[in-house]
């Protein structure tokens, strides 16, 4: 037996250090080209040596941009209009089919859900995020020892979206009636005085809101420390005469602060929104898409991977893709105007 | 499903070690056919192995679902063989075999040897041209020693191209022996007597007749498929079972419809349901891990579910005849049907036919190989009728070799592994379990489950 270990250990070992061999090999050899290429472009003089820098400094960053970003985009975009041609299907024998993996995604039942799931998300999810995050740090703002709180709140962004799925898919566990709780909101509602609670993961459209949840603690964190920042970086003087022209309290946070930091607030909400397009993770591992919580990208991953109907999952591909591509755009134009501003 | 299952729950999170394997894969292509000089006589305790002799120094790459530690006890089975062959065996196993498989085998870098466990995907690799015929030992072996069903699973457009390997029981219902003889219940041998008995167990309000659990992560729903497979088998036989695997029989067929109106009766039965977790709808949320637990408390009676279920519950579990634990088998409901079976299990996939490859095929297609390995752990059964049968230690392991082996068995594989991905672990799991949460009823399930039928 422990000759089998042994030997087993033995061919690892080899192993290993083959691929650390061929690693360092493929590292250097990269060097290598890059300084003979550096060279060769240091030696250059006259009018040729200020396009071919150019040239040398954009060529990686634009090969890459093609290989990693450019030609898969193309590709998902042109099999969204494929299918396969038998029932085994293959990635390597698709034909055009036209518009008919979009009809299946706006026509089925069970799509117009996930549709509706989607925007349920981004309009809620990012709205509660960072309304939390302004009158946390409203609040937090004015606390002693605030490093203390704030680190606290903080501290979800630490956890991944699965590992956060899971403590709350406990949260939510339930057992019938007559049988001891084992989930922490069931016992906490059963305290409250509400002798039957339902079984939450599977009450829709309820579900859909208590996975949010789980967005929400992880997000809070990072929107309040953003938008106390900002905050923090109001001038004295702005607050001081507005304080002086009469203004207080709630008049005070919607004309002064609030205008202030529309910016960043702006930027919050969409960063947020875009984590919440693309939410995959907290679906899947609280649901698996089950009990009417399916969302775009998860019933993408499995339109494709699972049932290897590339077609279909590239057409939800490109529908995502359709969705995030303004939001960007417009994140981008805020983070222009208030680089401008400044 | 098979013991896939578990692994699944991860494979969309580890998407760098997918790459990190794939990566790997490279770097194993060494075969050099130097010498084939004369082969060495054997012998000792290696005598047995003579026929597979004349290979010595040759490596033999194997690519499998199978992880550690069940992956080390197939190491084990095989050493004695290599070390007497010197035929090196590197084996590799993987999380995210499925998707794995089909990436090397069209990158040109397929492994000599695959185990893998859906015909459906066996059938994909075919597709690709790549698959080597075996070599006529295991196809006399096959012949011989396993349910011709077996075969045929091992099949694709009439050629033979993999022997099965292990083989896993699922037609089983765990229940609690000393529970069962406090109460004076007996072990139903027809499914009327199974009826009855869960009808007595319901009006007697100590316990609840069944317990239930299809949650499984991503790949929630597949126990509730087995629950139907074992009814359609049940109720129409084998060629209705063959045939609705195919797809000619459908899913809104009477005759499936009447497996659904069974399973309504039973699993989805206010009466029956779900002890310890709460209503029929908490099946759907309850993990097939916990799904057995109430057993244990006496909460609740029974458990249909496959063999591998045995490694669920707590160690220092008594699982034997009189014991705390075991498992009966699920009686048949038509009569006509001979002791239907439903069983899953793994194919040895060749992708090369050298000589070294062909040899290590050949071996594991023995009785003297499944022998070996059952010997070296528990909790792993051969469908190989040539097998030791005294060799198996546990009880339910021998339970369940004696179903798999019984040639008068009507045995059918898991359907849902060899249906289309897009049905098997895609509709088909989410269909059951929209119809055990309630949002949906039968006929919508089994339309939906039709639709999504790839065309």
């Amino acid at each position: 037996m422990s000759g089998a270990t042994v030997v087993l250990a033995d061919s690892t070992l080899q192993d290993a250090a083959t691929k650390f061999l061929n690693m360092f090999g493929a590292v250097a050899g990269f060097l290598a080209v890059l300084l003979i290429v550096f060279f060769a472009a240091g030696r250059a003089t006259g009018r040729f040596s200020r396009p071919l820098a150019i040239v040398i400094f954009l060529a990686p960053a634009l090969i890459l941009l093609v290989i990693g970003l450019v030609i898969p985009a193309v590709r998902t975009i042109v099999i969204s209009f494929e299918h396969a041609n038998d029932t085994v299907l293959h990635a390597n024998n698709l034909h055009l089919v036209g518009g008919r993996n979009y009809a299946w995604v706006f026509t089925t039942g069970d799509n117009q859900h996930v549709l509706l799931n989607t925007v349920l998300w981004i309009v809620v999810a990012p709205v509660v995020t960072t309304a939390f995050g302004l009158l946390v740090a409203l609040l937090v703002d004015r606390l002693k020892r605030q490093a203390v709180y704030k680190s606290l709140i903080f501290m979800p962004q630490a956890v991944s979206f699965v590992g956060a799925s899971i403590v709350w898919r406990f949260v939510y566990e339930s057992r019938g009636a007559g049988n001891a709780q084992i989930g922490l909101l069931s016992q906490i509602v059963i305290w409250l005085g509400w002798k039957n609670p339902p079984n939450w993961i599977l009450s829709s459209p309820l579900n859909t809101f208590l996975l949010m949840v789980a967005l929400v603690w992880v997000q809070t964190g990072f929107a309040m420390v953003v938008l106390s920042a900002a905050i923090k970086a109001i001038p004295d003087e702005i607050i001081e005469a507005a304080q002086i022209d009469g203004a207080r309290g709630g008049k005070l946070f919607y004309l002064v602060t609030i205008p202030m930091i529309r910016n960043t607030l702006v930027v919050v909400f969409t960063t947020t929104m875009i984590t919440t397009l693309k939410i995959f993770d907290i679906v899947r591992t609280m649901t698996g898409g089950n009990f009417g919580t399916q969302v775009l990208a998860n019933e993408m991953y499995n339109q494709t991977f699972v049932s290897s109907d590339y077609g279909r999952g590239s057409a939800l591909a490109v529908i995502l893709f359709l969705g995030v591509l303004p939001l960007v755009g417009y994140n981008i134009m805020q983070l222009r105007r208030e680089r401008s501003i400044r | 499903m098979t013991i896939g299952i578990r692994r699944r729950l991860f494979a969309a999170l580890v998407p760098a070690v997918a790459i990190a394997t794939a990566a790997a894969g490279c770097s194993n292509s060494s075969n050099n056919n130097s010498g084939a000089g004369a082969v060495p006589t054997l012998t000792g305790d290696c005598a047995q192995y003579q026929a597979y002799a004349g290979h010595a120094g040759k490596t033999v790459t194997m690519f499998a679902s199978i992880i550690s530690p069940e992956s080390d006890s197939l190491q084990k089975s095989w050493k004695q063989f290599s070390d007497c062959t010197g035929i090196t065996i590197k084996y590799e196993g993987s999380n995210d075999f499925e998707s794995q498989l089909p990436v090397r085998v069209n990158g040109g870098n397929a492994p000599d040897l695959a185990i893998i466990p859906q015909p459906g995907l066996l059938q994909q690799m075919v597709g690709t041209g790549k698959v080597a015929k075996p070599p006529a030992q295991v196809v006399s072996d096959v012949d011989k020693y396993w349910n011709k069903a077996w075969k045929q699973y091992g099949t694709v457009d009439g050629q033979f191209y993999a022997a099965p390997m292990s083989a896993n029981m699922k037609s089983l219902v765990w229940y609690s022996p000393k529970t069962f003889a406090a109460n004076g219940w007996k072990v139903p041998t027809t499914w009327a007597d199974m009826m009855t008995l869960s009808d007595q167990i319901a009006a007697s309000g100590k316990a609840k007749p069944w317990c239930g659990g299809i949650g499984s992560g991503t790949a929630t729903g597949w126990p509730a498929t087995d629950w139907l497979e074992e009814i359609v088998l049940r109720t129409g036989g084998g060629q209705v079972y063959d045939d609705w695997v195919a797809h000619k029989i459908k899913f809104s067929d009477p005759q499936i419809t009447d497996a659904f109106t069974q399973l309504s009766k039973w699993m989805l039965n206010t009466k029956y349901v779900n002890a310890g977790f709460g209503d029929v709808k908490s099946i759907a949320t309850t993990t097939f891990q916990d799904a057995g637990k109430p057993i244990l408390t006496g909460k609740c009676a029974m458990l249909q579910q496959a063999s591998f279920y045995g490694a669920q519950w707590p160690k220092g579990t008594d699982i034997s005849e009189n014991g705390q634990i075991f498992a009966f088998y699920l009686p048949g409901i038509n009569p006509s049907v001979q002791t239907p079976v439903e069983g899953g299990g793994e194919f040895v996939t060749p992708f090369s036919n050298r000589p070294e490859v062909q040899a290590v095929q050949s071996y594991l297609s023995t009785p003297d190989w499944a022998t070996s390995r059952i010997k070296v752990a528990t909790g792993w059964v051969s469908a190989n009728s040539g097998a030791d049968q005294t060799a198996y230690t546990d009880p339910i392991d021998k339970l369940s070799a004696k179903y798999l082996t019984d040639p008068n068995a009507t045995f059918r594989f898991d359907a849902s592994d060899m249906m289309p991905a897009a049905v098997g672990s895609g509709s088909e799991w989410t269909a059951m379990t929209d119809l055990f949460s309630g949002r949906k009823n039968i006929q919508q399930a089994q339309q939906a489950i039709d639709a999504s039928w790839p065309s």
